[in-house]
């Protein structure tokens, strides 16, 4: 423990002298800036404090130092966890403090106004100098904690929720602050607290009008009804599904997975875009049916059956990637144990697989719940005269009237549904066990499904295959004509607008336009990806396997940013993250952030899902075994996580290649992201070129996903499957 | 435990290398791009190539762009906001977001332009213009045995039920511009009654401007009400639109151009403003797929774009229906009593 604290001192004393303290204009440090080190901007924080003024950094070196003498005292001496204990609280206290105090142009409070009078002095936003300092001091204060017994004295889980507390603080409930204070305010900033509930309880929000006359409902009941709709559709397709991979012989179980995989990997627009092109009022299949069967052509698609249709065929794969972990992970003990007891098949799967499978079903719906929720592009493309909150939030921001205030009321109201579900979704699972990963010996066979399941599973799952496969052809096909829906002429041409590589003199050169954005999206995707899967496992094992006081507070924070709509995150870290102490926007890193933290929750879902079933003996029998947590969490959790893991790695790179509204307002001149270009195709018109991008993300996560799928590989439980029976009875 | 320290450090170092911090070279200028995306990019490209300066382009919607603006007045990224609506352009000087800046090329700019700069305090300037009007699809509306509207009061007449549409007047510019013309036609009252009347013929009320357009193209719809310029490149694609500019006359918008204040690269963004009110600067429009009518005298009139000398044009009152309370008072008048009527 001694070492490891000494370890993150020494790291902060490299982060306070030696690394740059500020951000350091221009990205990356080119020399003329280091000749002037430790002076100049790139100078160390304890440099700067001295030499050049800034004597606000000073006060950090005292916890530093006190750090430093604590950790000399002999390693039985009681005493310094203490000291690290206070050293870290004081060392992040004065830290925050001075961040938020000093600001770009001044005094960043109006009381420090009143008390110093103004400017005041001057700082930029923080570098990577101030980062280490700051992690370092958090990790003193976990270090001391666990010395003094907290979590059972375990530095690595005191760390990890340290750390996972300060960054979901920085990066969650730091800018949904700032925009939800704006709920408050009227348009000139001051707090008005009848304009919130004027707005509020607006009648456009809550009317129940469409009950009893031909009059709208108000958008929220609009919002609510849609992702109820949603959420039970997707589970329950999701489990048909789930089902049919695992435990029938179904003879195109690769077809399925491809197609399971296909809609979270397409960009937003093009779902909404390929629905039209079928359903809409000059869409393929209506000509037909007028055609054929003389039904009129009519514009039933824009509405609540577009976007139902649109979002059930977007989110369903969601709800499988959970519910396939879940089905798997069933033990066939308890279920070849209801056989022997003479149950018949569709007993034993009412009562013994179903309930079991509730985590799943319970995740799942929350997912399609949540997903429905903050789903942007299939609303704004499909959604006609029927309003949801998403886009509302979205043209209360950009509309013609901007109300960021009205914005913020929404997004409240849209918070607390998703806050609803959570609760009932807790409620629902109680605290049964679902355990059925266990060490001992598990051989039995999953049973097939009992007919009627098997029919209806069937009898879902192949008319939504044959639709998805009809609406991808659609999409193929628009990247190849030359007007989809009007002049079906074969052509390359959105393809060489896009992606036309030309060889010049000096080598290859990238002269299509979509070029720089694919660049960036695919470097900013593979980053965030990783990272979003190490930090929401990690919480989820926290939050699994570890008792600790304010855990339900800590799950809270953790799902928060998931249930934000994207157009409200994208405000909201444009208001927090331009000004210092962290000043971020323009960056790729905003980008990186903002798909890990609203990420994570998937990686969270799937990795509680899949770990209430792994039985915590065999954690128990690591530890005792002498292994530590760190090793316990490597060797054998890890291992059993490994469909949690794909969820997690998968679904992040998906998002940060297919999220719209989030990043909108986060995409800069230097880093454009591929959905943002598509979304200005499609604004301008240029569906075939839209397409065509979008058919090279779709090939390019594909890809990625196999070579997650492969890199990461399957867990292996100890089961048999009817392959090795056969071999078994061969031989 | 140390293993996290390390792997933590690690980390770190991903972190450094990540693309972390904007460029923000002495030779640069970042400009927001309200207008066609094709647009945009011809206009860097020949901007980089007239001035040897790099420039940091970020295509965005008119609404967008104020709302990014807005949320970055403390700490202003960009330099200059290049098009769109000159409403929002309007707002954002009302909200002290640009720069006062007087070009020595305004004497050389058609009267509307001009009058954009005088009134906002010569924080923006007009650059193109745009007439509203009334666009229809020629075989759908063939289909349907309907004879083509001359005017607003055709698209009234029950025969077009169902079939018209227009952008929701709270999300988009391009309606305010119509509720406003039509305030400035009628009276406020009258236009009311109008669009209550208006309000059972359309089908739907989409968010985004730029969708009616579309629809009509698509034959999702077979009339709507847009930007006249919009259907050019519609023809070009092979698409059967046409327009007209109604009878009793029609109001029209005009793209802006303006200085953000506390720009960073305060002297660029002047290059680039001169450039853009330039008789060369103004021609890449027609090569960026933009057919709006430029606001130097001397650059050339786009093909096919109908003329402003062939449109009856009201005098429109951007003073009066440009300012936030007149704006947020129809927007909220049309919401309530129109939008939220049963069909």
């Amino acid at each position: 423990m001694k070492r490891t604290a000494a370890l993150w001192l020494g790291l902060g004393w490299v982060g306070f002298a030696v690394l740059p303290w500020y951000l350091v204009e221009g990205g990356s440090l080119s020399l003329d800036l280091l000749s002037g080190w430790p002076r100049g901007a790139a100078g160390g924080g304890l440099f700067l404090g001295l030499l050049e003024g800034r004597w606000w950094l000073l006060p950090l070196a005292l916890p530093l130092l006190a750090a430093l003498i604590g950790l000399r005292l002999p390693t039985d001496d009681r005493r310094i966890s203490d000291i690290l204990v206070w050293a870290g609280i004081a060392g992040l206290a004065w830290f925050v403090f001075q961040g938020f105090a000093i600001g770009l142009r001044g005094w960043g409070g109006n009381w420090l106004v009143a008390l110093f009078g103004a400017p005041g002095p001057k700082q930029e936003g923080m570098g990577y100098g101030a980062f280490l300092t700051a992690l370092s001091f958090l990790m003193l204060l976990t270090h001391g904690l666990a010395a003094r017994g907290f979590c059972r004295g375990d530095a690595f889980t005191v760390s990890s929720i340290g750390l996972i507390i300060a960054l979901i603080t920085a990066f969650v409930f730091f800018p949904i602050w700032e925009i939800l204070v704006s709920a408050f305010k009227d348009n000139d900033g001051r707090f008005a607290l009848n304009e919130f509930a004027a707005k509020f309880f607006d009648n456009s929000i809550w009317g129940l009008d469409c009950t009893y006359s031909s009059l709208r409902c108000g958008v929220a009941w609009n919002t609510l009804f849609l992702a109820i709709l949603v959420g039970v559709g997707t589970t329950a397709l999701g489990l048909a599904f789930a089902l049919i991979a695992t435990r029938t012989a179904f003879r195109f179980k690769g077809l399925l997975r491809i197609l399971t995989v296909l809609p979270i990997i397409t960009p937003p627009f093009v779902i909404g875009l390929a629905v039209i092109l079928l359903f809409g009022r000059s869409g393929a299949v209506s000509a037909i049916l007028y055609e054929w069967f003389d039904i009129p052509r009519s514009r039933w698609i824009y509405g609540l059956p577009g976007i139902f249709l649109a979002q059930m065929l977007a989110f369903t794969p969601i709800a499988f990637l959970v519910m396939i972990g879940v089905v798997q992970g069933i033990s066939p003990s308890l279920e070849e144990a209801s056989q022997t007891l003479r149950a018949k098949s569709w007993t034993t799967f009412s009562t013994i697989s179903l309930p079991l499978m509730r985590p799943g079903i319970a995740n799942g719906f929350l997912l399609g719940f949540i997903e429905s929720m903050a789903d942007f592009g299939n609303p704004l493309v499909l959604g006609g005269n029927f309003d949801v909150l998403s886009t509302k939030i979205f043209f209360a921001v950009v509309g013609a009237s901007h109300d960021q205030g009205r914005a913020a009321v929404l997004a409240i109201i849209l918070l607390a549904f998703t806050l609803g579900a959570f609760y009932a979704q807790h409620r629902w699972l109680g605290n049964r066990s679902y355990t059925t990963v266990t060490g001992k010996g598990d051989s039995g066979l999953p049973l097939p499904l009992p007919r009627r399941v098997a029919i209806l599973c069937y009898g879902t799952a192949i008319p939504w295959a044959v639709l998805t496969i009809v609406i991808y052809v659609t999409i193929l096909i628009g990247g190849f004509v030359k007007t989809m829906g009007r002049d079906y002429t074969p052509t390359l041409q959105h393809y060489l607008t896009g992606f036309a590589i030309e060889r010049a003199s000096w080598g290859i050169h990238f002269s299509g336009s979509a070029w720089n954005s694919f660049f960036t999206t695919i470097q900013i995707s593979a980053i965030a990806a990783p990272l979003t899967a190490i930090i929401g496992l990690l919480t989820a094992y926290l939050l699994a396997r570890q008792r600790f006081a304010g855990q339900r507070a800590f799950e809270f924070g953790t799902m928060l940013s998931f249930a934000i709509p994207g157009t409200v995150v994208g405000v909201s870290y444009i208001l927090a993250y331009n000004v210092p102490p962290i000043e971020i926007t323009g960056t790729g890193l905003i980008l990186i952030i903002c798909f890990v933290f609203r990420n994570m929750p998937v990686g969270v879902r799937s990795g509680i899902a899949t770990m209430s079933q792994i039985d915590k003996s065999l954690d128990e029998a690591s530890l005792t075994l002498g292994a530590r947590t760190f090793t316990t969490v490597w060797r054998v959790i890890l291992p059993l996580l490994r469909p949690a893991i794909v969820a997690a790695l998968v679904y992040s790179f998906v998002r940060a290649m297919t999220a719209v509204s989030a990043i909108i307002f986060l995409v800069s001149a230097e880093y454009n992201m591929a959905t943002a270009y598509i979304v200005g195709r499609v604004e301008a018109g240029e569906f075939g070129l839209a397409i065509a991008y979008s058919s090279v993300l779709i090939a390019v996560m594909l890809v990625a996903i196999l070579m997650i799928q492969i890199s990461v590989g399957e867990r292996r439980l100890g089961r048999r499957s009817t392959s090795d029976v056969a071999l078994q009875g061969a031989g | 435990m140390r293993r996290l320290a390390i792997a933590a450090a690690t980390g770190f170092v991903v972190l450094l290398a990540a693309p972390s911090a904007p460029v923000q070279a002495q030779s640069a200028v970042t400009v927001y791009c309200s207008v066609l995306d094709e647009w945009c990019n011809v206009m860097r490209n020949e901007f980089e190539r007239a001035s040897g300066l790099r420039v940091l382009l970020t295509t965005k919607s008119t609404g967008e762009t104020l709302a990014q603006l807005r949320a970055e007045a403390a700490n202003p990224r960009a330099d200059v906001w290049w098009g769109g609506g000159g409403d929002q352009h309007l707002q954002a000087a009302e909200l002290g977001l640009t720069e006062e800046y007087r070009s020595p090329t305004l004497p050389k700019l058609h009267d509307w332009a001009r009058r954009q700069a005088e009134q906002s305090g010569h924080r923006t300037v007009g650059i193109y213009a745009g007439t509203l009007g009334i666009v229809w699809n020629t075989e759908q509306l063939q289909k349907r045995n309907l004879a083509a509207p001359k005017c607003w009061a055709d698209l009234v007449k029950p025969e077009y039920r169902n079939e018209i549409q227009m952008s929701s007047a709270a999300t988009s510019g391009t309606s305010y511009t119509f509720l406003a013309t039509l305030a400035q036609i009628m009276g406020e009252d009258q236009a009311f009654d109008y669009l209550k009347r208006l309000h059972r013929n359309v089908n739907q009320y989409p968010r985004s401007g730029a969708a009616p357009m579309r629809n009509t193209s698509a034959g999702e719809t077979t009339i709507a009400i847009t930007w006249m310029f919009a259907i050019v490149p519609e023809v070009l694609q092979g698409f059967p639109v046409a327009t007209t500019a109604p009878c009793e006359g029609t109001g029209y918008e005009i793209g802006s151009m303006s200085m953000i204040r506390g720009a960073r690269n305060p002297e660029n963004a002047k290059r680039w403003y001169e450039y853009a009110l330039s008789p060369e600067g103004q021609a890449t429009g027609v090569r960026g797929k933009s057919f709006q009518i430029p606001s130097h005298v001397d650059a050339p009139l786009p093909p096919n774009t109908p003329r402003l000398s062939d449109v009856k044009l009201i005098d429109y009152d951007f003073a009066r229906y440009g300012s936030n309370e007149v704006r947020t008072r129809l927007i909220k008048r049309w919401e309530t009593e129109v939008a939220a009527l049963p069909r």
